[in-house]
């Protein structure tokens, strides 16, 4: 890392209807330095970026880029000029091949206009193999889960030898391995010069792959720190200005019947599953992204079809051929994309919480707006759910605030079962908070909880069980007190033989 | 002040406005726009193409759309006079068959849409094709006419001296706004419009929704062909050819958004008015006939751009 500044941003607000979203923000990049960037949700991460990157113009405040005052018109200029973006909504294109997306609008060609496609394969077989990615480049992107997308992103980054990458929430779908991957990438990226600017939620990433933090709190610079020389309480602390107060600390909690059995249950992306989850118990589902614990979800709760095994709801053996039956059965189900398949982000609050539970409201097939509205109040109470009011679109609200939409619709059925997949996905440390609170409260009332997710500390913490998948099998169920990130790890990875062994 | 603001962000509201304004004018530039009369005719012209917007509506709030609706119209209008005139079927029984046929259409068209999954677009397409091809086999080419008394006045009479169609359409658009804003069903057709892997993962079962769209929206086409063929008391194979690009512009004037999740009754029935009140009024202002195709259809680009522009700017 030099001295040398690459860029730097100074005095840069901008305002969006209603909102101040920057205010006199200064920041400078030196060269082959990572700064990490954090915030809470609504900090102002992503219109900094957003900024740097050409999509918003600011309106006060300058940007420099290797000393030159630039203004950006349009996001091809920064691209052009070396600064790649990779944002949290990929840009993936689904219809085209690895390789045609790892060069899109950079294809090499021959002949004059031809696309010289086995340059392009060849070049993008070596990048791949440099970042240890298991893809076939030839293959459609359509066919590999978010995680492998990101990493073509990535992939696309490097290829264009970029001075500044910027980087929003790499890791949001990467599992603990891949971000392995990612930091030894980025390292290899900074011994060539290359600046990155890391924003993430994850701290113990900020302080793994950082070299200075910069703290945005209600679009203002708090704080910019050499990160050796910041503890990870003051990081939260800076982030949330307050002390973070009650951050989940488990209880135990008393555990009743069984409630699922699954029993050599196979389907696409998953074989030979057998396990259970019981009345108040907590199921933690681990392992590595691609391991199958989504497409597992998916077809316990009917919206994939299983090739075989049966399924025991409160031991009885039932049939579940579509959503429908599950919910009728009493499981909830928070898919992992939440904006994929979670939310309807054009309708309002009010209609995403209740659309669980027209039937249940409804007169003979017909339903009062003044019923909808007053369920909808009461489950925006009880989750804490922030937003002017019930009537507001969904997808003006937080990533946090939408996922508790999510939540209050399941609550409102009352499930037995609730299947969480990632729940806490990109959202920020407060709002993770509140939803471990809330997933607890509900194992304590007797509800059944499987909980999906690539974070290990939050699974260490939140779980009575821990079952880990690889590569589509079940590798291991842990009881919490014998397991530990590593014993997790190694299940997820196949490793496990070594374990027993020792 | 507070209430004030909130009417105002009511989308309908805003065609309404349009709607007023462009009445205005006409009732300035012209002697005989503002007359009873010339304003029941607007509103009787313009009631063929709301009954079907009404249906239209639902098939685009799910993304869907129904091409075939001009076709429809068409041949069920054909269909019921061939029954009575060439079978002497009683009109009643005439207009049962013709209204179940015209269902069967878009029941048809649904299930190729959700079982054999073929795009909206293409489906309607050909099924605007067959049906028009239909009207023609039934008829010879020829128009039909001679119908029972009680069949034309089903269409041609007259209530509180309003004409029937109209009042055929209030009736079909209240029933059709309680329909979508007040039921479990009509809410499922914004869940699915708005995003259908969410819906499905909520229970719903999105294809049974989306078939629903398509039959309703061939019923209400059946219906538009009856009032049509009754108050002309005659049916014509060619009847309907070309309505299908009034009723989407209709809708989508009406502020139904073409990617689904958006949309409502009113609008739509405020959008056929709109459409109706601007041709009528360039024949009072005797623009050229060719020169009306132009305006008619700079209006649903611009109504469309509109749109874009509006939820492109609640994006950002």
């Amino acid at each position: 890392m030099s001295e040398e500044i690459i860029l730097s941003v100074e005095n840069i607000s901008k305002n969006f209807p209603g909102v101040k979203a920057l205010k006199n923000v200064s920041l400078s990049l030196k060269k082959g330095e990572v700064l990490g960037l954090v915030g809470e949700n609504g900090a102002g991460k992503s219109t900094l970026m957003k900024i740097i990157a050409g999509v918003y113009t600011p309106n006060e405040g300058k940007i420099f880029y290797f000393g030159k005052e630039k203004t950006w018109n349009h996001p091809s200029e920064p691209l052009n000029e070396g600064i790649v973006t990779i944002f949290q909504e990929l840009s993936i294109i689904w219809n085209l091949t690895i390789a045609e997306n790892v060069f899109l609008n950079d294809e090499p060609v021959k002949n004059g206009p031809f696309i010289d496609y086995k340059t392009m394969v060849n070049q993008a077989r070596k990048l791949s193999e440099d970042m240890d990615l298991k893809v076939k480049v030839t293959d459609l992107a359509e066919r590999y889960p978010v995680a492998v997308q990101q990493m073509v992103e990535i992939m696309r980054a490097v290829y264009k030898n970029a001075n500044i990458i910027i980087m929003d929430e790499p890791t949001s779908s990467l599992t603990d391995n891949e971000v392995q991957k990612l930091y030894g990438i980025i390292k290899d990226l900074k011994n060539r010069g290359v600046s990155v600017i890391y924003i993430s939620h994850r701290l113990e990433e900020i302080f793994e792959v950082t070299d200075r933090v910069a703290i945005l709190r209600d679009g203002e610079l708090v704080d910019c720190l050499e990160t050796s020389e910041v503890s990870s309480d003051n990081l939260i602390k800076a982030m949330v200005g307050r002390e973070v107060k009650n951050f989940y600390t488990y209880k135990s909690h008393e555990i009743g019947k069984e409630l699922l059995k699954v029993e050599n249950f196979s389907g696409k992306g998953f074989k030979d599953i057998n396990f259970s989850v019981h009345e108040g118990e907590i199921l933690g589902f681990s392992g590595l992204v691609g391991a199958g614990r989504s497409e597992l979800m998916e077809t316990i709760f009917g919206f994939r079809k299983k090739t075989s095994g049966t399924i025991y709801f409160q031991n009885k053996e039932v049939e579940i051929n579509g959503p429908n039956d599950a919910i009728q059965l009493g499981i909830g189900f928070v898919p992992e994309d939440r904006k994929d398949a979670g939310l309807f982000l054009i309708h309002s609050v009010k209609d995403n919480i209740c659309i669980s539970i027209l039937n249940n409201i409804a007169k003979k097939s017909f339903v009062s707006p003044s019923k909808i509205t007053e369920q909808a109040k009461k489950y925006v109470d009880i989750l804490n759910i922030k937003t002017p009011n019930v009537n507001q679109r969904v997808m003006f609200l937080s990533g946090g605030n939408q996922q508790k939409v999510v939540l209050a619709r399941w609550l409102a059925t009352s499930p037995k079962l609730l299947v969480l997949d990632e729940p806490t996905r990109g959202i920020d440390v407060g709002a993770k908070a509140e939803i471990y609170r809330f997933v607890s409260n509900l194992s304590k009332e007797g509800v059944g909880i499987i909980f999906v997710s690539s974070e290990l500390p939050e699974i260490l913490q939140l779980s009575d069980r821990i079952a880990v998948m690889s590569y589509g099998r079940l590798a291991g169920i842990l009881e919490r007190k014998k397991a530990s990130q590593e014993k997790i790890m190694s299940l997820a990875t196949g490793m496990a033989e070594k374990i027993i062994k020792n | 002040m507070q209430k004030i603001k909130r009417i105002f962000e009511i989308k309908e509201i805003g065609i309404l406005l349009i709607l007023l304004v462009l009445m205005l004018f006409l009732s300035i530039a012209t002697d005989t726009f503002f007359t009873a009369a010339n304003i029941f005719d607007v509103l009787l012209n313009s009631s063929f193409i709301a009954v079907m917007a009404c249906g239209m509506t639902m098939v685009i709030i799910t993304t869907g759309i129904d091409l075939s609706v001009g076709s429809v119209m068409g041949f069920v209008g054909m269909f019921m006079a061939i029954m009575m005139v060439d079978f002497s079927l009683p009109p009643i029984l005439a207009i049962i068959l013709g209204l179940a046929v015209g269902t069967l259409f878009g029941f048809i068209n649904g299930l190729l849409v959700t079982k054999v999954k073929l795009p909206p677009f293409i489906t309607t397409l050909g099924m605007m094709s067959v049906g028009r091809g239909l009207a023609y086999v039934l008829s010879g080419g020829w128009p039909v006419s001679g119908f029972p008394d009680s069949f034309m006045i089903s269409g041609q009479g007259h209530f509180l001296g309003i004409p029937l169609p109209v009042i055929y359409l209030l009736v079909i658009a209240v029933v059709s706004h309680i329909f979508l804003k007040y039921t479990v069903l009509g809410k499922y057709i914004f869940a699915v419009g708005g995003n259908e892997k969410a819906a499905k993962l909520v229970g719903v079962k999105a294809e049974k929704v989306i078939l629903t769209t398509y039959v309703i929206n061939g019923f209400l086409a059946a219906m538009s062909g009856f009032l049509m063929t009754s108050w002309l008391g005659m049916a014509q194979p060619n009847a309907g050819q070309g309505y299908e690009l009034d009723v989407i512009a209709a809708t989508v004037i009406g502020g139904t958004s073409l990617s689904g999740g958006e949309g409502s009754i009113l609008g739509a029935v405020l959008g056929a008015w709109i459409m109706a009140t601007l041709r009528n009024g360039m024949i009072l202002l005797g623009v050229s006939s060719f020169w009306q195709e132009v305006v008619i259809g700079v209006v649903i680009v611009a109504a469309v751009a509109l749109d874009r522009m509006r939820s492109r700017g609640e994006e950002e």
